[in-house]
């Protein structure tokens, strides 16, 4: 396996991905992950020298609305599905100490 | 004969000519859903008295004169990654197991604009993300045409309620080859348009570059009518393309005389089953008879196609499963200590093994010091992919191929081996990195008696072309008769 | 010898841009609505909701970069930043990266030591976060969407500023140019402009830039010059005691003059920017950068100019007007209402700068019509009412916006030129004060000047003060 990945590596990638995995876990996200770079690697036999790396598949741009309000309050709606409410608003764990 | 076995446009016609209500066609789908769901598995929820109640307001509005398009009064399924309003979207996650969305997909919207009445939302893959509808946090979905089997994935639960006779048609969504690889391994018709011709408005987005929604049906009409009737220019959807050319039926013409037809080499070579491959060169040469222009030719990077695609849909899939958080939807976890500490219990116990996997593949390939490497290569390489197909369709009208290596394989075969199963993907992703229409129909079946796919691809923009083909063909084929396995497994 | 530092900063200011609407939904943008009120399922994140762009945003971006002398990007794309925090309703912020709306800018600044010129590296669009407000009571905190999605430009300078005056003249610049395009009202106090520093400090004469940090939380023009200050005096004190100065954002506490570090350990810091998917890209045609340089509004040094040949008034009066883009609307509009253009130009420069200061105000809290404020200058000038009556009633209109004419004539403040009227008050006050009237007698001209200030008394303010002297020196 060419990619070894390191378990610091699991560790930032989990924290970038607010996962919580379990050794269990880890482990096989290692052997994964390692598997899959090893897999992408295959690209590099591809001279990709001076091609545009392609974002979006058609040559469509500039589509815009216009500057006007649409939207009535619609607050009832956008909270109803919240684990927690508090005067209108989603109630977190506190964010600052 | 029963109605079940009707196709939708029959349905409609029966309707329209007051042989059949729309009540009556809503029940019967009922009391198949009844009878066989505890096999199959193919709903996540079922919104019966729902159905019952707009069965009534679609007959008055029918009666009245109002609806009289030829989806009227049908029952359709819908795949559980498109908000309904007022109905439980789960996208078969943990995480979204309580998730009831105030607005409904465009592509819904659409549909019960033209008075199809929605029997339920299907299984599926978790957040569309595997390849046989077995990462699904409800269940597992069985393929109605052998249920020791997969119906492929991630529409699956679409493509069985289809070949099950649980619904009359389907939505499914394709990100790399969901909706054409179920209708395959289940014997159903399947078809993604051109990116941007469905908006994508109210689809939980798996990966949005490459994600498409269409219809999953019994024939190549009903899926040219769904499709016609879906396929719109959507304001809210900035990558929604206005397009003149939507009246997709037109192209049901029995005739391919003079069409060129190109079938890749590069699909021929180890992995494909040989029945598939015979099957495949078959149905070629069925379209040759009836006057195409049949050639082999090579296509070019199709091995890259895979890595390529894993790359870009595992990096979109990272970012769009962000706003799973606990904090304004869906699952949300019991204890905790802190917001950090929240995110990463409720994220870890909401999504499934598959999903996580792909979250943290993502992550990585976008990661510092890793994006040009991973991500930008996998982006220029699209590009080239995107320029092989350009050149091809220089040439053809119609790409013939196969859509997976073999039938549908045992359950609980796939998740062991996830290369094996990525590596599936093969005829099926390109589409999706080029923003090309592919249609799947049946041309056969295995010893098993399970169905095998023809794959039909068009250039952008040219749906027309497949659904001609595509009809043609079906024409010339005459019907399958499939196995029927109605007993327990 | 103790050794020389030089302190280099960088800002990036984040403007929030005055559309109606949001950056990709149809929610307003006004502000003080109930929490979550102007929200939709686009920006609080909701499965399968979708961004479509505001075309005003573009528009105005490219007027902010042209009118700071920018090249703008005539193909360019947005990016997503990815990073969870409850105010980030998807956990990743739609904003620019690789391909910002304009680069390569530059604006001229004065200060005391002269002009210079600070360049812009880059203007980007991208979407404002939600609020979050901490419930002591249940010790959580709340999240209002309401500004979620609210667009903004981020100008992002080029390390070029050496002094907290330099970065003040600069601010001040900037925040002109971008009121004088109406692109924004950059208040800071409310949060519609905010900079963050990022500084730096390195020996005299060095080459290589020391370690930066980044300072949020800086609300007023005061506030950043003591953290600049603070910050400055802190690394060299690092520097002093060898130790490093650590790259990272930290948050001032103007009450406490302090600044701290700002994020756990449990944030990365790798925002995995890759192109947005859901929305294309945007090409500016030639045309289109045109018409927008076309339709710019008239700027500081062209309204100077034009100041000098159309209006009578000092060139220093000038400066301070045009320096405040609500002080020249205000000063435009009512010289074009009453023709005195040098009369409203006094009012703006005395009293209207003395009741700011008093108040504690910025011009752009000025919330007076200038049709009162030519009323007042009608009354004034005509002899309706004398100058220390105008005074008072341009008090009330400061404060309440009234009408000048209503408010004279209701509360009856009109001059009194009725000779018998004054000539019995007079009569009365020289009775009165004996005194005064001998000294004045006596060659004490200044005696005269208490006397009409008793008979103004006495008349409630409302005298012709002409007249009052003019019988006055009659009846001694
Ligand atoms: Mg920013
Ligand atoms: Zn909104």
């Amino acid at each position: 396996m060419a990619n070894k990945i390191s378990d610091e590596t699991i560790e930032y990638v989990s924290i970038l991905s607010k996962l919580k995995l379990t050794d269990k876990e880890k482990k096989q996200a290692k052997k994964e992950i390692g598997n899959m770079l090893d897999y992408f690697d295959k690209l590099n036999e591809l001279d990709t020298t001076g091609v545009e790396p392609m974002s979006h598949v058609f040559p469509i741009n500039n589509v815009f609305r216009e500057d006007v309000i649409k939207n009535e309050d619609q607050r009832e709606d956008i909270l109803k599905n919240a684990p927690g409410v508090k005067d209108g608003m989603f109630k977190v764990p506190r964010t600052v100490e | 004969m029963s109605i079940l076995s009707l196709t939708a446009v029959e349905l409609a016609a029966k309707i329209k000519a007051k042989e059949v209500t729309v009540l009556q066609a809503v029940e019967e789908v009922i009391s198949q859903i009844e009878a066989k769901e505890e096999l199959y598995k193919c709903y996540v929820t079922i919104a019966k008295n729902r159905a019952i109640e707009r069965a009534k307001q679609v007959q008055e509005q029918i009666d009245s004169g109002n609806l009289t398009g030829p989806l009227a009064g049908v029952p359709v399924a819908i795949k559980d990654n498109m908000c309904i309003k007022d109905m439980l979207t789960t996208c078969s996650s943990k995480i979204l197991s309580n998730f009831i969305p105030t607005y409904s997909s465009e592509a819904v919207i659409k549909l019960e604009e033209a008075g199809a009445i929605i029997i339920g939302k299907t299984n599926m893959d978790e957040f569309a993300m595997g390849s046989t509808t077995e990462t699904s946090a409800y269940g597992v979905t069985k393929n109605p045409r052998n249920p020791e089997h997969v119906p492929g994935g991630s529409s699956g639960g679409s493509a069985a309620a289809v070949a099950a006779e649980e619904c009359f048609f389907a939505l499914g969504s394709d990100t790399g080859g969901s909706i054409r690889q179920p209708a395959s391994y289940c014997g159903v018709v399947g078809m993604k348009p051109t990116y941007g011709t469905v908006s994508r408005y109210g689809l939980i987005a798996y990966a949005s570059s490459l994600d498409q929604i269409g219809p999953l049906a019994k024939d190549v009409t009903d899926c040219a009518t769904i499709l016609e009737v879906i396929a719109s220019h959507d304001e809210k959807d900035s990558t929604s393309i206005k397009r003149e050319d939507t009246d997709f039926t037109k192209a049901l013409v029995n005739d391919v005389t003079g069409m060129k037809i190109g079938i890749p080499q590069d699909y021929f070579m180890k992995g494909l089953a040989p029945q598939v491959k015979e099957a495949i060169l078959n149905a070629a040469k069925v379209l040759k008879d009836k006057g195409a222009i049949v050639e082999e030719f090579d296509l070019g990077l199709v091995e890259y196609a895979i890595p390529t695609y894993y790359t870009i849909a595992a990096a979109e899939v990272s970012s769009n499963l962000e706003r799973f958080d606990g904090i304004k939807y869906g699952y949300r976890t019991n204890e905790f200590d802190g917001l950090h500490d929240m995110y990463k219990k409720t994220r870890s116990e909401g999504f499934g093994k598959e999903v996580k996997s792909r979250i943290m593949l993502g992550s990585f390939v976008l990661s510092s010091g890793y994006y040009d490497a991973y991500y930008l290569k996998a982006l220029r390489t699209k590009a080239l992919i995107k320029k092989a197909f350009d050149t091809a369709f220089e040439k053809y009208d119609v790409i013939l191929g196969p859509v997976a290596p073999t039938t549908a394989p045992k359950l609980g075969s796939s998740l062991n081996d996830p290369m094996k199963m990525y590596l599936s993907d093969i005829y099926t992703i390109s589409a999706n990195l080029a923003g090309l229409p592919g249609i799947t129909l049946p041309c056969g079946k295995d010893e098993k008696g399970l169905p095998i796919g023809l794959q039909l691809t068009g250039n952008c923009y040219q749906e027309k072309k497949i659904i001609q083909a595509a009809y043609t063909y079906e024409k010339a084929r005459g019907k399958i008769e499939w196995d029927q396995h109605s007993e327990e497994v | 010898m103790a050794k020389q530092y030089e302190t280099v900063i960088g800002l990036e200011v984040h403007v929030e841009l005055a559309t109606k609407t949001k950056i990709f939904c149809s929610c307003s943008t006004e502000f003080g609505g109930a929490p979550n009120s102007h929200t939709c399922p686009v920006c609080t994140g909701m499965p399968g909701s979708l961004p479509v762009l505001n075309k005003q945003v573009v528009e105005y971006a490219i007027a902010v970069g042209l009118a700071t002398n920018c090249k703008i990007t005539q193909y360019c794309k947005f990016d997503r930043k990815n990073y969870f925090y409850p105010d980030n309703a998807q956990n990743y912020q739609i904003s620019q990266l690789y391909l910002p709306i304009c680069r390569d800018g530059k604006i001229e600044i004065e200060t005391s030591t002269g002009t210079k010129s600070i360049g812009i590296h880059e203007i980007h669009m991208e979407e404002d976060a939600g609020k979050l407000i901490h419930d002591e009571w249940e010790n959580c905190s709340l999240v209002d969407y309401n500004r979620s999605g609210v667009p903004l430009i981020e100008i992002v300078s080029e390390p070029d500023m050496r002094s907290a005056e330099e970065v003040i003249a600069y601010l001040e610049k900037l925040r002109l140019i971008v009121q004088y395009l109406e692109a924004s009202d950059c208040k800071l106090q409310e949060g519609s402009m905010r900079v963050d520093v990022n500084l730096s400090v390195r020996e005299a004469g060095a080459e290589e830039y020391g370690t930066r940090t980044e300072m949020k939380n800086l609300n007023s023009f005061k506030a950043i010059s003591r953290a600049i200050e603070g910050e400055r005096a802190r690394q060299i004190e690092l520097i002093e005691e060898g130790k490093q100065v650590i790259q990272e954002t930290r948050r001032w506490d103007d009450n406490k003059e302090q600044s701290f570090a700002m994020r756990s350990k449990e944030d990365a810091q790798d925002y995995r920017y890759f192109p947005e998917p859901d929305l294309v890209p945007i090409e500016i045609s030639d045309e289109w950068l045109e018409r927008i340089r076309a339709n710019q509004p008239e700027l500081r040094t062209e309204k100077l100019k034009r100041y000098k040949e159309e209006y009578d008034i000092p060139e220093y009066d000038a400066q301070i007007i045009t320096g405040s883009k609500k002080l020249a609307d205000l000063f435009e509009k009512t010289s074009a209402i009453c023709q005195k253009p040098k009369k409203v130009s006094n009012w703006l420069m005395v009293e209207t700068m003395r009741l700011l200061k008093e108040n504690d105000m910025e011009p752009e809290d000025i919330s007076f019509a200038p049709e009162n404020l030519a009323k007042l200058i009608e009354l004034a000038e005509s002899g309706t009412i004398n100058s220390t009556v105008a005074k008072e009633v341009f008090e009330e209109i400061f404060r309440n916006n009234i009408d000048p004419n209503q408010y004279v004539e209701e509360k009856g403040l009109k001059t009194v030129n009725d000779e018998g009227e004054l000539r019995s008050t007079i009569e009365k006050i020289i009775a009165e004060n004996p005194q005064s009237v001998e000294d004045y007698k006596n060659g004490k001209e200044k005696a005269i000047g208490f006397l009409v200030g008793q008979t103004m008394k006495a008349m409630k303010g409302k005298a012709n003060p002409g007249l009052v002297n003019q019988i006055l020196k009659e009846l001694l």
